[in-house]
């Protein structure tokens, strides 16, 4: 049921991304694997999810387009690091897993992803979010012609309903 | 708290000109803060992106910027501190490798901007094994004029990541401010390096 991950690939593809940098995820791992499997994409794996947004200015400093991926507990590991994109007017895009929102198993998920959006649009992004599956290739692109044509700071929120649900087997 | 370094015999000042003026077509980020009054004191020009805050953030920018611009020299300058605060990004460098980047790290034991409290170095972090066992293998310890001499060519030329740590004297210099309008900077150095229809 990850398929919409093609679709999001192609977006990057069409809007000319070189670099992606990311954190290991199950729900963007067909997207993730593609970028890799591409020789015109530099796949980044971080460490920490605050070194893909100052991946992201390197890469436009340098006049590349560098995408992030990552899950929404990431997002509050970048928010000081997201001054950067806010005062140099950096464009920024940015594909979120959820966690926290539909079925979801694991209590300490929920502080970071029912409050995602309020954290990114405090830090200047403008977020937006999807849930039905033939709607991600659209707004994966309006994403990223939101950032690299708008030079916007722009975030889309994959909603849980879109990646399995979790159980460690209970 | 260690006073060693308040007798190493390396000056930032004349390190960052030493850097600046080795070659003429490095692209430079440099590090909250000290680093950035450093490079702007040895002649401030677009080439280099000076960051006021982001911490953490300067080898992951220069990463990126590397990997963007894979036949240009990218030189990262950051200060002890910064480098602890965003130390993982050692291993997404090593992981990456790209063959024309490389880090100096301004090592003055000191957190500069906050008063000159002991950063982790002036006891017991050695930065330099850090970045080898987190995979960047060329990573050395200058500690004097010779040394710097000796490494000049591996900095700015040699095939890398390559990582070094400067020992640099605790001292208190003057301010020697870039502009801090982030717009401004992010612009001049797209023109300097893309052409005027980058911006």
């Amino acid at each position: 049921m990850l398929e919409w991950g093609n679709d999001i690939y192609k977006a990057v593809k069409d809007a000319g991304v070189g670099q992606v940098a990311y954190v290991p995820d199950a729900g963007h791992k067909i997207l993730i694997n593609a970028c890799i499997a591409d020789n015109d994409i530099k796949a980044v794996s971080l460490t920490t999810e605050e070194e893909g947004v100052a991946v992201t200015a390197g890469a436009w400093l340098g006049g590349e387009k560098c995408v992030m991926l990552m899950q929404s507990s990431g997002v509050g590991n970048c928010i000081n690091m997201l001054s950067l994109v806010e005062t140099c007017r950096f464009p920024f895009a940015a594909f979120v897993t959820m966690r926290g929102q539909w079925h979801e198993f694991n209590p300490w998920q929920m502080p970071m992803g029912t409050t995602t959006k309020q954290a990114l649009e405090t830090a200047g992004c403008l977020v937006d979010e999807v849930e039905d599956p033939a709607d991600v290739g659209a707004k994966a692109a309006a994403t990223l012609h939101k950032a690299f044509v708008g030079q916007q700071s722009a975030v889309l929120l994959l909603n849980q309903r879109l990646v399995p649900v979790k159980t460690f087997g209970k | 708290m260690s006073d060693r370094a308040e007798s190493f015999p390396l000056h930032r000042r004349d390190v960052a000109k030493t850097l600046l003026n080795a070659r003429d077509d490095t692209l430079i980020v440099t590090g909250l803060g000290s680093t950035n009054w450093d490079f702007t004191a040895a002649g401030d020009c677009p080439r280099i992106f000076p960051l006021w805050g982001a911490m953490g953030g300067a080898v992951p920018m220069g990463l990126g910027l590397a990997l963007a611009q894979p036949s240009k020299r990218v030189l990262v300058c950051t200060g002890d501190g910064e480098m602890l605060m965003g130390i993982g990004s050692l291993a997404t460098v090593a992981v990456q490798a790209p063959k024309n980047l490389a880090i100096c790290v301004f090592d003055n034991e000191r957190y500069g901007e906050t008063g000159m409290q002991a950063t982790h170095t002036a006891s017991v972090a050695d930065l330099a094994l850090t970045a080898q066992g987190l995979g960047i293998k060329n990573a050395q310890v200058i500690a004097d004029e010779d040394a710097l001499t000796a490494n000049l060519d591996a900095i700015v030329n040699a095939e890398g990541p390559v990582f070094r740590v400067i020992k640099v004297r605790a001292e208190a210099l003057d301010f020697i401010l870039p502009s801090k309008d982030g717009v401004h900077l992010k612009n001049r150095f797209r023109a300097e390096l893309l052409g005027p229809g980058a911006v």
